[in-house]
């Protein structure tokens, strides 16, 4: 049995489907919908699959409030004596709206897997290798070589602060740097608790978990300065756990990195 | 395979009187065994808790209308959103579902005389009750309440980082109250298979039965594995275990691991006794069969089996669990959820949709769950976790999820208050209250997805001016100050009705299933006689002989899922020509 009605919610669900795709190769820029395009290639990779995933989420979400908004108002009671038709079931209506979700599903699952492997991927000869430990409540960078051995040091000054309210920008909290375009490998422990390494701009957050030594991958893009903050509530001062990181030239980070071991704090 | 309740349909009046020699007034509440008495307690204690957790809320989004806040101290900051997300999660949300409106209203729907183990009810709500009072006594001590998290990961949780008796509380509290969700399990699960009346098959029931049933056994699953976690914790604490610390040998993943074992299951059972009342609701607003009956038990029957497997989406960014398969199971979810919006969608179609409060709940729940369960997709998406986990982007994912969740049980509330009162709550005031709680919901909640994707990470008691968080964290401030002023008018309509009832009758909304068929409320024992049950609408049958259910095929599957006598097909066959006789 056909549900007149049907078609127009349909019509509107393509008009905006379109109207999306429209949008999205005329302007030839993702539409970021709040969230940060990435400061890393894994960042970047990142911010494809959720603009596109948000897309799609965003057209699901219209067609089926759109199909609840028809619903309620197209079918109102208006004449409290008409009884309406007791069906029940509609067979293919009901396969239909099984398979259709299961390929969506398929198509989202692929295209996340995807992603997630060049966002995890690890490389065998990163140019820079950190040691990052979370603590209570700070963070200490440790710059190795090959070998492991810390070559320069960069740390909370002082673990148990007052409440700042400062920006994570500002010089209470610890900076370290990373070079533009070249591979830095993060391995990220911690002493004490759960924390959380959290860069907003990069698009990444992974815990410090204590018996766990955590190793990825950061390949800058873009200079600049960038917040971070520890994201997994880990007590008292949790709120004051921020750092900040800056990407700069592969020049300036050499620099940067000899006067830092100057400065004996290679202990 | 199943058992059918023996006993006597037609209740002797005075026989039935005999069993009211029970005490009144307060020895009532605190000796009964009444399924009805024990599912108002509930209820009633679950508002109370709702409503602390309420206050609690509105002290956290004061601290956080302003940057640099010193409103409260960052120690008061911790503990109020410890102990609100504990209270709404532990002792409101689960509770008010299957201590409270299922409690009172399986038993009735299934035509059951009272649950399977009257006492073993009792003893829930009071392991509950105490429960719950044990994890409010924190307060008291000198230490604090519990501060952290209601997740309470190790090894923050241990002796050392957090010590004194407030968390000890919190421990205690909850495996009390595990015990308590545990025996509840329990006796649905008991009641619905073995308690149904004559005629009530398993294919008759109306859904929320069929998702308590779910839930109930959802909850044997889940429930024992918090419980022992929590012992485990607590040796911990007292006894030098090491079981969550690498100190000794331990694993501090492995609490994660056992907790979302729980939580994510729990969130089903918070969630599947809300669906039922949705389908319900709108079957009986929309005058209309539940559209794909079937297909919504199957869904909520795949939802309880897939939630089992998706633990470890809470942990992606752990780096120590298996992205691809938690990822796929995640996702999978959304198909049977999707089949429940059709479903939903497909039984207000054509339909005769009126708004009274009930029906427009579910409408306001249907519109916030499909926001959380959009972004539930996003965030199931391991890169796109990791790039919004543990910010305000999962803070307003979940609360998306859960206030659709309030607004299902102000529908259950709405709904069913005649049935348990006798009384109307104001429509007036109740569309007052839905109108308020569904805009207050979204001006709350909606620019915590932007704050959660400009960084903003939860669990923060102060940000700073230059961060860029003020406008949007003030904006949700107003929110929640709507959504209190919306709870507010529920409670003055609470007291309205009280002081100035106007009667229900027994069948105020034209429902369609069992528990409408006897008085409101209903006597001890439930009915004093029980309507020919030969279809899912056993009371609609009789109030609109006319209007049957329209076949669009014959049933293929008939016989496959027989009553024990062989002679019922489950389809609504044998209503046409069958004899209207009297029970």
């Amino acid at each position: 049995m056909g549900i007149p009605g049907v078609a127009r919610p349909r019509g509107i669900a393509r008009f905006v489907l379109l109207g999306g795709l429209a949008l999205v190769l005329g302007g030839c820029t993702l539409p970021t919908f709040g969230g940060f395009r990435g400061a890393t290639t894994q960042g970047q990779t990142e911010f494809k699959l959720w603009s596109w995933m948000t897309i799609a989420g965003v057209v699901v979400a219209v067609f089926v409030w759109g199909l609840i908004l028809w619903a309620v108002l197209a079918y109102r009671r208006r004449d409290p004596d008409k009884m309406p038709k007791q069906f029940q079931s509609n067979g293919p209506v009901e396969i239909l709206y099984t398979v259709i979700p299961l390929i969506i599903v398929g198509f989202i699952f692929f295209y996340t897997v995807v992603a997630e492997n060049k966002v995890d991927a690890i490389s065998p000869n990163p140019a820079v290798r950190i040691t990052v430990t979370g603590f209570q409540w700070g963070w200490r960078f440790s710059y190795r070589n090959a070998s492991g051995k810390q070559v320069a040091l960069v740390e909370t000054a002082q673990p148990r602060p007052p409440l700042l309210a400062a920006s994570p920008l500002s010089s209470e909290y610890p900076r370290f740097e990373l070079p533009l375009g070249e591979t830095t490998q993060i391995s990220l422990l911690s002493n004490d608790v759960v924390h959380t390494f959290y860069v907003p701009a990069f698009n990444f957050g992974r815990q410090a978990l204590p018996g766990v030594d955590n190793k990825f991958d950061f390949t800058p893009v873009q200079t600049g300065v960038f917040v971070g903050h520890c994201a997994t509530y880990c007590g008292l001062y949790h709120s004051e756990m921020l750092f900040s990181v800056a990407v700069v030239t592969p020049g300036a980070f050499r620099s940067w990195l000899k006067a830092q071991s100057a400065s004996g704090a290679a202990a | 395979m199943t058992v059918l309740a023996d006993r006597p349909e037609v209740f002797d009046d005075d026989a039935a009187h005999e069993h009211v020699h029970a005490p009144s007034g307060f020895l009532k509440w605190v000796t009964s065994t009444d399924h009805k008495v024990i599912g108002k307690n509930y209820t009633v204690t679950a508002v109370i808790f709702f409503l602390l957790a309420g206050a609690m809320a509105m002290l956290i989004r004061a601290q956080l209308a302003n940057p640099d806040s010193t409103f409260l101290s960052q120690h008061t900051y911790n503990e109020m959103f410890t102990m609100h997300g504990s209270l709404m999660i532990y002792l409101f949300v689960g509770p008010v579902a299957f201590g409270g409106l299922a409690n009172y209203i399986v038993p009735l729907q299934i035509g059951a005389p009272d649950m399977a183990f009257p006492r073993l009810n009792a003893l829930s709500y009071w392991l509950y009750l105490g429960g719950g009072t044990l994890m409010m006594m924190g307060f008291f001590t000198t230490g604090s309440a519990a501060d952290f998290g209601w997740v309470a990961y190790a090894p923050l949780s241990n002796s050392i980082n957090t010590p004194g008796a407030g968390p000890d509380l919190w421990i205690v509290a909850l495996v009390l109250t595990g015990f308590s969700a545990i025996f509840t399990g329990v006796n649905l699960v008991s009641t619905i298979y073995y308690l149904r009346a004559p005629g009530m098959t398993m294919f008759r029931m109306p859904i929320f039965t069929w998702n308590m049933l779910v839930t109930g056994i959802l909850i044997l699953i889940a429930f024992p594995v918090f419980t022992s976690a929590l012992v485990l914790l607590w040796c911990d604490r007292h006894l030098g275990a090491h079981i969550f610390e690498v100190q000794g040998g331990g694993m501090p993943v492995l609490w994660q691991d056992l907790f979302w074992f729980f939580g994510h299951p729990e969130v089903y059972i918070l969630a599947l006794p809300f669906f039922g009342i949705v389908t319900d609701v709108i079957a009986v607003f929309s005058r209309k069969p539940i559209f794909g009956y079937r297909g919504m038990v199957f869904a909520t029957i795949s939802i309880a089996a897939l939630s089992t497997s998706v633990w470890a989406h809470h942990m992606f960014t752990t780096g120590v669990v298996l992205l691809p398969f938690f990822s796929l199971m995640s996702y999978l979810i959304a198909v049977p959820t999707g089949i429940k919006f059709f479903n939903w969608i497909g039984t207000m179609w054509r339909g005769s949709v009126k708004f009274d409060t009930p029906m427009l709940f579910c409408i306001g729940f249907l519109g916030t769950f499909l926001v959380g369960g959009v972004t539930g997709i996003l965030l199931a998406s391991p890169p796109i976790d990791f790039a919004t986990h543990d910010t305000y982007f999962v803070v307003a994912h979940f609360h998306s999820v859960v206030m659709a969740l309030v607004m299902g049980a102000f529908a259950g509330f709405f709904y069913w208050y005649p049935k348990m009162t006798g009384r109307m709550l104001r429509e007036s005031l109740g569309k007052a209250t839905f109108w308020l709680m569904f805009i207050g919901t979204n001006v709350t909640f909606d620019p915590q997805y932007l704050l959660g994707l400009k960084g903003m990470p939860r669990r923060i008691a102060e940000y700073a001016a230059s961060d860029g968080y003020t406008l949007l964290n003030r904006i949700s401030s107003v929110g929640a100050a709507i959504i209190f002023v919306s709870v507010a008018l529920f409670v003055v309509n609470l007291i309205v009705s009280w002081w100035v009832p106007v009667p229900a009758g027994d069948n105020p909304w034209d429902a369609a299933t069992l528990e409408w068929a006897t008085s409101s409320p209903p006597p001890h024992h439930n009915f004093l006689k029980l309507p020919p049950i030969r279809s899912r609408r056993p009371v609609w049958d009789k109030n609109h002989p006319n209007d049957r259910i329209i076949e669009h095929a014959k049933p293929k599957l008939g016989g496959m899922f027989a009553t024990p006598g062989g002679a019922v097909l489950l389809e609504d066959v044998g209503l046409d020509g069958g004899p209207e006789a009297e029970r």
